[in-house]
């Protein structure tokens, strides 16, 4: 392992695309053997960054080491150290599972019989062995991305850069691909992991930088980020809809807090800073005769964490996820 | 989730670990064979997707029959005295034609991911591109193979017999490895792969007719002579021409091999250059 603490250390990364600044001054430090999360929206940066540490782009201003090596001067050194699986799958559609396995595994030195061993044995570890002998462009979404994963780590990396590994995948896919990141962790590898899903870095990451239009506007552990928004989350919950303009100002004349409107035209949500209060808060809104259907007190999502620091939400709905391109432009308009 | 399911994910974990925690590391290979897997990944490619082949093997057959009978009464008295000038001729289009695909097949092969893992692993930087050039040694030689074979059957008779017919093939596989760099730079200059196809007819239509591969230079007007006697690809045909008849002088042979060094010595470092230029 590198003799330093931080497997990446990065300091006022720039990369401008014609007059578009796709990242404005990126800090960034990875402890060595931790996941670090990357969240943000579409067209934030997070691509853009990940490349540039990975070797493939060389950034217009900034400096960075990776695993103790200079990026600019020791790429090379870099390279043999580092694994990428890109946001497209960086594998070739015609080639069958088995060969772009063995096609990775003669590209870094693996000889004769020990190319199609180390091959095999990836396809039976990533559950893959029924796709052996079938070409790529018949794998399914969730396939496909175990093996772009795996032909990631033919030597296992001291670095890996997962760039939205689970985008468009169906929440099994998502589950297996989250154990695999769960495995590599126990074994030492450093993982940056880029998500536009707040679950995702919840659940895996050890800190987690929140960037938006190129920069870091927050960083910590996911506890963190949610102490910085407040103390927790009110969530109220309407027998009636209609009462709900009732029940919000009732509840910001108690607590002093404007409260926040769901997508649910029945429910509600406050920022409190006290629990005692907004309990009592909650049984005076019942006694006034407003019906509540159900509330619950808790620590706040990364959802507001995002909407908090931002000002708009993360992302949206699941079920407009299935094109990432359209909702880049929608995105885009949104902001 | 399911026990099931949670005592499967468990499962998985415990065999990825044993995988990942070799932490197995061969010594680095080297750029030869870096070069060896890309030319494997194209003939697995052409094995996977032999439609690709469909050009390399048609346009030839039809290339070969149609000119012999088109031209061939009018210009040498009958097709099959007519054959014996133009086949080596053929075989070199045919061939240049083909070599302007790797440029087109460079162009879509970088536009996908896959290039980004290859420019991420500590591999030799070209060894793609030249891997890929090595593979379609496979369709020059098939190619240019097929018309001898469709000029046999026709009546051609090659003086210098089967060396002489294996000793052409080899020099069109390495003057048209030369004059590749042409349309591997193209391939990676360019934006598509459309842009990539029209740039090249733009070299390869005055390359490939005006010149000798249909009729002798002699009786055209000088200052077209002038260029005929200057460009690579004639010089080529003719090279290709000595060999078959078992004429070939030391002159012609370092003539057809000049340009493809000088095209090599230029463009592969340009190429270089471009594919490196991070995007």
């Amino acid at each position: 392992m590198s003799h330093s603490e931080f497997a990446i250390e990065a300091e006022g990364l720039v990369k401008h695309f014609g007059k578009t600044k796709a990242v404005d001054g990126v800090d960034l430090r990875v402890r060595a053997g931790t996941v670090y999360g990357v969240l943000g929206p579409n067209g934030a940066g997070k691509t853009t960054t990940v490349r540039m540490l990975a070797t493939l782009l060389d950034p217009d201003a900034g400096r960075a080491t990776v695993l103790g090596h200079d990026l600019l001067r020791e790429s090379h050194a870099i390279r043999s150290r580092i694994s990428l699986t890109g946001q497209f799958a960086s594998v070739d559609e015609d080639l069958t599972g088995l060969e772009n396995l063995m096609l990775l595994a003669r590209l870094l030195g693996f000889r004769g019989r020990d190319v199609k061993r180390r091959a095999t044995e990836l396809l039976e570890a990533f559950d893959l062995e029924e796709a052996a002998g079938k070409q790529i462009k018949t794998f399914s979404g969730g396939m496909r991305r175990r093996l772009d994963i795996a032909a990631s780590l033919v030597i296992t990396p001291d670095l890996l850069f997962l760039d939205e590994p689970t985008t468009g995948l169906d929440p099994r896919s998502r589950n297996q691909v989250w154990g695999i990141v769960r495995a590599l962790i126990a074994d030492g590898t450093t993982v940056l992991l880029t998500t536009q899903y707040l679950e995702e870095a919840d659940q895996l990451a050890d800190r987690i930088a929140v960037i938006d239009h190129g920069r870091v506007i927050a960083e910590g552990t996911s506890g963190e980020l949610k102490a910085s928004v407040g103390s927790g989350t009110l969530h109220v919950t309407l027998r009636d809809p209609a009462d709900r303009e009732r029940a919000g100002a009732f509840l910001k004349d108690r607590l002093g807090v404007e409260p926040h409107l769901e997508d649910e035209a029945s429910s509600l949500s406050v920022q409190i800073a006290d629990t005692a209060r907004a309990a009592r808060a909650m049984a005076d809104l019942s006694d006034s005769g407003v019906g509540v259907g159900g509330f619950s007190l808790g620590q706040p999502s990364l959802d507001e964490v995002f909407f908090a620091l931002t000002g708009h939400a993360a992302e949206e709905t699941p079920a407009k996820e299935t094109d990432p391109k359209k909702k880049k432009e929608k995105k885009g308009k949104a902001a | 989730m399911n026990t099931s399911a949670q005592a499967s994910t468990q499962e998985v974990a415990a065999v990825l670990r044993a995988t990942l925690s070799t932490r197995e590391r061969p010594p680095q290979a080297s750029a030869v064979s870096n070069i060896l897997a890309f030319a494997w990944r194209a003939l697995l490619k052409i094995k996977h997707v032999p439609e690709q082949l469909f050009d390399a093997l048609i346009t030839p057959i039809m290339f070969t029959v149609m000119f012999t009978y088109i031209f061939g009464g009018a210009l040498a008295g009958s097709p099959r005295q007519y054959l014996q000038f133009l086949l080596p001729g053929i075989m070199v289009q045919t061939v240049v034609f083909a070599s302007m695909y790797t440029g087109v097949t460079l162009n879509t092969d970088l536009s996908k991911g896959i290039y980004d893992r290859f420019r991420s692993l500590p591999i030799w930087h070209l060894s793609p591109i030249v891997g890929a050039m090595f593979g379609d040694f496979l369709r020059y030689t098939l190619s240019s193979g097929i018309v001898v074979l469709v000029g046999l059957l026709l009546g051609y008779r090659p003086v210098t017999g089967v060396v002489g017919v294996v000793a052409s093939i080899a020099l069109l596989n390495v003057c048209v490895f030369g004059f590749g760099w042409i349309f591997t730079t193209l391939g990676v200059a360019l934006r598509s792969p459309g842009a990539v196809m029209s740039f090249g007819w733009l070299f390869l239509m005055p390359l490939t007719f005006a010149s000798n591969v249909f009729v002798d230079s002699s009786t055209m007007p000088s200052w077209l002579k002038a260029f005929v006697d200057v460009n690579p690809v004639a010089l080529l045909v003719t090279a290709l021409r000595g060999i078959l008849s078992g004429t070939l002088t030391a002159r012609q042979l370092g003539l057809s091999l000049i340009a493809p060094a000088v095209v090599t010595a230029i463009c592969s470092p340009i190429a270089l250059a471009l594919y490196k230029r991070k995007r």
